[in-house]
């Protein structure tokens, strides 16, 4: 008898466990769900074809678009995966292929350190780095704070995907007679490449969304983009800049301005792990 | 001659721990050599010291020579990678590499180490090695197919023909038939002996019927106590060793009575 109390009790417990796990995902998951839904419901009367090609028109004219938001936050993404990728792949592969222990410690905690740096305060940095030395806020400043944001993951990522990639085809790589960086190129970070591009493009996804570090490196416009050296829109300070100001029909835009992001963030990210998550188990 | 290989009083260590000890062979050309021991005796380190292998655990160094072509391969202006492409590996696990096709896999040494340049070379080689694998008429219809959706046996078979598409003098196996069946390992020994015509094959393995089937000369590697290196007790023409061992530890080893 006091074995099937004990059973009961330990049935119970468990079933107690797991509906608080269940309960806790779907809360974690509600803002998810109610965000989107939020959004489409706002934003998409306000979306049409004028408002992704189509300039802001002034206060007081109804109509016009974000279309320079767009094109200036591919722009600012383009400038930031130009200068951090190169630069966190190979510093990625530095952590996983020579692996000199102390130097690869210090690397990997600083890079940690820096991924947990709050992106206003890149911002900061590149504003007296770019903008204070070049006098002028600029695309340029914009997309290198952007690219300093992506370093640390895209390093990590990078370096975590070469790992998983068993030293036996290394080996059967130099074996060969195929040398060492022919090896890392060709064999290594190809066969890990469906992982790293996932990670590329979450870390896009992620900075497509910032705020902040823009703020004062890319500042604002309402022209189209001009050039590397001048101020450029974003879609995210453009939906801040909207959101914030006293006009309904800006609102409104804001709200189309949000959703074209999310969306876009959206096929980033949900994009890549389809994509590439099924090349990279083909691998093992 | 280019598939001659000496060492001299060969000894490798992983760190503190001594490995191998004193090894002194050498390996006939154009024969298969056939290395027997138990577990833990240092029969792959040895192998891997060959070309050059060992060395790229962290913290392994060899002391000794080992004179192939007329020259110390561990001489400093020595490169290793040289050294691989006249000796070549095969592993005690199929490795092809998953993303390449079965073709792409054979020419993977000749694209990556910069060998051969074009198309018609490549595919001549490939076909070649294919062939001299024994694997040509299995795969011949689907090269472009990739090398990891062949069997077990067959990418033991692939790893053989890539290995062989450099063109090295020397073909090192470790325990190559180790993770197969015993058909895919019947198909593998009679690749062996083919291939020894015109190449030196040195094969580690734990299966002594194995040794006795396919090797001309064997070798018997043994630690003698926990802790200490393993070292050659005895190198001779198979049929030697197999019937009339100079060592007590060889007969003992052979006649299943430990390892």
């Amino acid at each position: 008898m006091k074995g099937d109390l004990n059973r009961s009790r330990r049935n119970l417990t468990s079933g107690f466990a797991y509906l608080l796990c269940l309960l806790s995902t779907a809360i974690a998951l509600i803002p998810l769900g109610l965000i989107l839904v939020y959004v489409i419901v706002q934003g998409a009367p306000a979306l049409n074809l004028d408002f992704l090609t189509q300039l802001p028109k002034p206060v007081g004219e109804t109509g016009g678009g974000m279309g320079n938001a767009i094109v200036g936050s591919l722009m600012l993404i383009g400038i930031a995966a130009a200068i951090g990728l190169p630069i966190g792949v190979l510093a990625g592969t530095y952590l996983a292929e020579f692996r000199s222990p102390r130097l690869s410690w210090t690397v990997r905690l600083l890079a940690d350190i820096l991924s947990g740096v709050p992106s206003i305060i890149i911002g900061v940095f590149v504003y007296t780095l770019l903008v204070l030395t070049m006098k002028r806020f600029s695309a340029l400043a914009g997309g290198v704070a952007l690219a300093v944001l992506m370093l640390p993951t895209v390093a990590r990522t990078t370096e975590e995907m070469l790992r998983m990639v068993p030293d036996t085809l290394r080996e059967a790589s130099l074996a060969l007679g195929i040398s060492r960086w022919r090896t890392i190129v060709s064999i290594v970070i190809k066969t890990a490449g469906g992982g790293i591009m996932t990670g590329i493009m979450l870390a896009l996804a992620r900075i497509a969304g910032e705020t902040a570090p823009l703020l004062f490196t890319a500042l604002n416009s309402r022209t189209w983009p001009t050039g590397l050296d001048k101020p450029v829109a974003s879609l995210p300070v453009q939906i801040y800049t909207y959101a914030i100001a006293p006009y309904a029909d800006w609102h409104q835009q804001a709200w189309a301005g949000s959703l074209v992001l999310v969306l876009m963030v959206l096929l980033l990210s949900v994009g890549s792990k389809l994509y590439f998550g099924r090349k990279m188990r083909s691998v093992r | 001659m280019a598939g001659c290989i000496t060492t001299k009083n060969l000894s490798a260590t992983f760190g503190d721990i001594r490995a191998i000890e004193g090894i002194s062979i050498e390996i006939t050309a154009n024969k298969v050599t056939a290395l027997i021991g138990p577990s833990g005796c240092g029969k792959s380190t040895f192998l891997r010291c060959i070309n050059r292998m060992h060395e790229l655990v962290p913290g392994a160094r060899t002391s000794g020579e080992i004179i192939w072509d007329g020259r110390d391969i561990y001489a400093p202006e020595v490169d290793a990678t040289e050294v691989r492409r006249g000796i070549g590996m095969v592993f005690q696990r199929p490795n092809p590499f998953p993303l390449m096709s079965i073709a792409d896999n054979v020419s993977a040494g000749l694209r990556l180490a910069g060998m051969r340049k074009n198309k018609a070379g490549i595919d001549e080689a490939v076909e070649r090695s294919l062939k001299l694998a024994a694997l040509w008429d299995e795969v011949k219809n689907k090269l472009d197919k990739p090398g990891g959706s062949l069997s077990g046996g067959q990418q033991q078979r692939l790893c053989i023909a890539r290995a062989l598409a450099v063109e090295p003098d020397i073909i090192l196996m470790d325990e190559p038939c180790s993770a197969l069946d015993p058909a895919s390992t019947q198909k593998i020994e009679d690749t062996m002996d083919q291939l020894k015509d015109n190449y030196t094959i040195v094969i580690v393995t734990h299966n002594m019927q194995q040794a006795a089937r396919v090797s001309d000369f064997t070798g018997f590697l043994l630690t003698r106590e926990t802790g200490e290196p393993g070292r050659l007790i005895e190198y001779g023409p198979t049929s030697k060793i197999f019937t009339m061992p100079d060592h007590k530890e060889t007969e003992n080893y052979i006649t299943g009575r430990f390892g």
